[in-house]
């Protein structure tokens, strides 16, 4: 077990301006999982990157030693030759391929440039096998959820005859089950010898797996822990990587509720593409002023189809039920009407649907309302520089300036400009899907308290995530939604991570 | 990997900022570079003033329309039917000032609705019927070159009657003549005038938005460059005033294009709609949650083209005085090149007027002092490729050094 099997000693690794790596120790023992975990700009991703050769040798100072031999990897297919091979948070499968053929993608079973189909279908078979996928590996990938499709990743990982593998969030964009499946399938191959990275936020699921964590900040490492000699807890973890304790994950508020804001009832919708099937049944909710409600439930329960049917029609169709706001009914069939009627949508996806990444901070913030900016459809740039520098301070968002480009802020800092968009257009409701998904626990802290002070103001928040702490954290009520379904409503007092999975679970046992 | 740099906010060096706007300088260096090349490789003929008034004429209709491609690239489509617009609407002008003897103040505007209307044509499949705007132009035009044969019967039609080619041949009238110091020298003094004008303008309105964004505490370009540029920019003007008033004056066309392009460039850079096309082009999906109506911006701005394309065939049928049905075969390949060669990216959201114009000049230079070099058109069209690859690999080479 002490076997070292991969050293990397005083990494350091500048970009222009900016010291990304400053001389970084990582220690992995042969067959352990061991956890790499940081806030978002820690340096985690730019660790593996050095390791698997995406910066080549001799763009960053240091050395890797790898089996006992120092390496130095020129490009990837080095490093995978060695058994190396990194998954990233953005799967790298082609969607219009089958799953034998992005298995064996660039490294096809092939003589003289002829593939031999039977052969490669037999081996996909046994990979699939191994990963416990039970699909035919013929289905495209595009057929299959996300959860799936991080199996054929490791597969194909696998047919490369890995030593070390390394995963940079994998779970993010999974449900709890597939979650579980993923952390279970990492532990069965740890007892058959392989060595594995992850990279992660989930601070619980680390916990469950994890051999030894090593933390980073800032582009330093902290320190290394091993889980079996001492007892790591999340707020020892959470410690190290933000540098301070943090009390509490979540600022504390004082809910005064008021009227009624918006109501939806028997919201009917038909799935966007295969159009006999009914997606959204009778759902029915309310949000009040100054109110925080969550709505729980796994992926593809249809908590964002919801919010986005109910946003302009975004999504989905033949669509069916009553939206009212104070208790009137509002027409909210086009994206601007709904504007109108005083609703807003934070996506899920800030870089494909809430950003236009090449745009600096101030075009992005007014985008959502330029009229308010400008007469006679001219813009006054003053008035928009002075309104997208009162968000930028009042959000705190980081950055050199208005201008800069939204692709170059970091996550956290990227959903604040999201906010602010949304903010600009003086909603009394606002929808915010997932808003702290992968950024990093400052940056959430202060997204939580933005939401605070929105419903200290009188503004109503629905509030969807998958992350059950933070809904627990910050609602006031939660409804929790199963198979297109509201199943429960929980008060604050009920809520729990028990009882919400309970409704979900004793939902699917009657369908 | 953004460190918080909200506490440096120390001010970016001169080098820092040349690299960042290297694509701008660079497009402005390479066209200052290219005229002074054929200046001297043709012994001085390029600027003639008889031949920059003929480079002006030549090329204005391909300015005129990278002027609405640059909107269409920028949204995130392409309009390939543009050469065959210029041909149906130089055929139908024809028929209805030679046959039917309509009066040109009737027919103008009649041929900017018209091509409004085949832009709208071509609008509708790719905004709301979402087929990518490649092919549907590509159907629009093969359709309306088809429809020019038709029109025209494949007989060419002229010549035009006088008031009609005024658009594209004529002069603004030396009102100011008895300003004129050295009638030997200058034949006409508004050109000269209007450039002092213009120039002097520019150079004002320059150093007062400086001071006003001093005051407002947004990021000004450093001085030496505001200086370098306005002096590159007004001696060239100047001097091209100057030819130019030693010869005929201001073509109307210039009059026409430089209005488009301000025009133009106040809507791209100030206005609503403007940024709309930016957002869009640059993350459509973004924008239609942010409440934009994506279709009908899309919609309008191939009308936008297509009333444009109709300008710019009124303006060449009325130069060549006829039309004929093989009127503007290739001309979209120019306009599109200029508009790339012009910092435009083929994915949408990043373009500037003022890079297409340039783009759009450059072409126009290397196209006449090529011909004047007596360069065959098969090498122009080499060279020509050559450059828009060179120009395009530039944007990207860049774009990558700057990720690091």
């Amino acid at each position: 077990m002490d076997n070292i099997i991969l050293e990397m000693r005083g990494i350091t690794k500048t970009f222009p301006g900016v010291k990304a790596l400053d001389n970084v120790s990582f220690k992995v023992r042969e067959g352990e999982i061991h956890a790499l975990v940081g806030e978002n700009g820690a340096g985690k991703s730019t660790l593996m990157k050095v390791l698997s050769g995406v910066y080549p040798a001799g763009t960053y100072e240091g050395e890797i030693h790898y089996d006992g031999k120092l390496r130095q990897f020129s490009t990837i297919s080095d490093s995978e030759d060695l058994g190396i091979i990194i998954i990233h948070q953005e799967l790298a499968l082609v969607p219009l391929l089958s799953i034998a053929e992005n298995i064996f993608l660039g490294n096809e079973v092939a003589e003289k440039g002829i593939i031999h189909w039977p052969q490669t279908f037999a081996r996909t078979q046994e990979l699939l096998k191994k990963v416990g996928l039970n699909e035919s590996p013929a289905t495209l990938i595009t057929d299959i959820g996300v959860g799936k499709q991080q199996l054929v990743e490791i597969a194909k990982a696998l047919s490369k005859k890995v030593r070390l593998l390394i995963l940079d969030e994998p779970t993010a964009s999974l449900n709890e089950n597939d979650s579980d499946a993923l952390l279970k399938l990492l532990m069965e191959f740890r007892s058959q010898g392989m060595t594995s990275i992850i990279i992660s936020h989930k601070l619980n699921e680390i916990k469950k797996v994890a051999d030894q964590i090593t933390i980073l900040r800032d582009g330093g490492t902290v320190e290394t822990l091993d889980c079996h000699k001492e007892e790591v807890g999340e707020d020892r973890i959470i410690n190290g990587m933000v540098g301070r304790a943090m009390e509490d994950r979540y600022p504390p508020r004082e809910p005064k509720i008021g009227d009624t804001l918006l109501e939806v009832k028997n919201w009917n919708v038909y799935h966007q593409h295969h159009r006999d099937r009914q997606f959204l049944h009778d759902v029915s909710f309310k949000v009040r002023a100054g109110e925080v409600v969550g709505i729980a439930g796994l992926m593809g329960a249809g908590r964002t189809e919801t919010a986005m049917s109910i946003f302009g029609r975004s999504w989905g169709h033949k669509i069916t039920g009553d939206v009212t706001m104070r208790g009137k009914p509002v027409d909210v069939s086009t994206i601007p009407k709904a504007i109108k009627a005083g609703l807003a949508y934070v996506t899920e996806d800030r870089k494909q649907l809430g950003l236009v990444l090449i745009n600096n901070i101030m075009h992005n913030t007014t985008l959502s309302n330029l009229g308010a900016v400008s007469s006679n459809g001219v813009i006054d740039e003053r008035k928009e520089a002075r309104v997208a520098s009162d968000y930028r301070s009042k959000l705190r968002i980081r950055s050199h300036s208005i201008y800069q480009e939204a692709v170059n802020l970091s996550g956290g800092n990227q959903q604040k400009v999201v906010l602010s968009k949304w903010l600009f257009t003086n909603p009394e409701v606002l929808i915010l899907d997932e808003p702290t998904r992968g950024i990093d626990i400052g940056a959430k802290y202060e997204i939580y308290t933005i939401i605070n002070q929105l419903a200290a103001e009188g503004k109503g928040i629905l509030m969807i995530s998958s992350e059950m702490p933070e809904l627990l954290g910050t609602c006031d009520r939660i409804y929790v939604m199963n198979e297109g379904r509201i199943v429960a409503e929980l008060s604050k007092e009920e809520a729990s991570q028990e009882s919400i999975m309970r409704a979900i679970m004793r939902s699917g046992e009657k369908h | 990997m953004v460190a918080d740099t909200s506490t440096q906010t120390t001010k970016p060096s001169i080098g820092d900022y040349l690299r960042n706007n290297i694509r701008e300088y660079g497009l402005l260096v390479a066209l200052v570079i290219i005229m002074l090349f054929f200046q001297f490789v043709t012994n001085g003929v390029l600027f003639r003033p008889v031949n920059i008034t003929n480079l002006v004429l030549q090329n204005s209709f391909i300015v005129i329309m990278a002027l609405g491609m640059l909107l269409i690239i920028v949204a995130g489509h392409i309009d390939l039917s543009v050469g065959s617009i210029v041909a149906f609407i130089g055929a139908i002008s024809a028929i209805m000032l030679v046959k039917w003897g309509l009066p040109a103040f009737v027919v103008v505007p009649a041929c900017l609705v018209v091509g409004g209307i085949m832009g709208a044509a071509q609008g509708y499949w790719v905004a709301y019927q979402k087929i990518p705007a490649f092919i549907v132009t590509l159907a629009g035009m093969l359709v309306f070159r088809g429809m020019t044969y038709v029109v025209l019967g494949g007989r060419p039609i002229g010549p035009f009657p006088k008031e009609f080619q005024i658009l594209s041949t004529g002069f603004v009238p030396d009102f100011l003549y008895f300003l004129n110091p050295s009638p030997d020298l200058i034949k006409n003094m508004v050109a000269l005038v209007a450039v002092l004008l213009l120039v002097g303008y520019a150079i004002y309105a320059g150093l007062r938005n400086r001071r006003i964004n001093e005051q407002h505490g947004s990021e000004n370009e450093p001085f030496i460059f505001f200086a370098i540029q306005m002096a590159v920019i007004g001696v060239v003007a100047l001097f091209i005033g100057f030819q130019l008033s030693t010869y005929r004056g201001l073509p109307n066309v210039l009059i026409v294009m430089g209005v488009l392009i301000a025009l133009y460039t106040f809507v791209t850079s100030r206005s609503t709609v403007g940024r709309r096309i930016y957002a869009m082009g640059g993350n459509e999906k973004a924008a239609k949650l942010s409440g934009i109506n994506t279709e009908r911006l899309t919609f309008y701005a191939f009308v936008n083209m297509g009333a444009l394309a109709a300008l710019a065939g009124m303006i060449i049928t009325a130069r060549l005085n006829s039309a004929t049905p093989k009127a503007g075969v290739g001309f979209e390949l120019d306009v599109i090149a200029a508009c790339f060669i012009g910092g435009a990216s083929a994915s949408g959201g990043v373009g500037k007027i003022t890079g297409a114009v340039i783009g759009a000049l450059i072409m126009g230079v290397m196209n006449n002092g090529m011909s004047i070099m007596g360069i065959g058109i098969d090498y122009q069209q080499l060279i020509k490729g050559l450059v828009l690859l060179a120009a395009v690999f530039f944007d990207v080479y860049n774009k990558n050094k700057g990720k690091g």
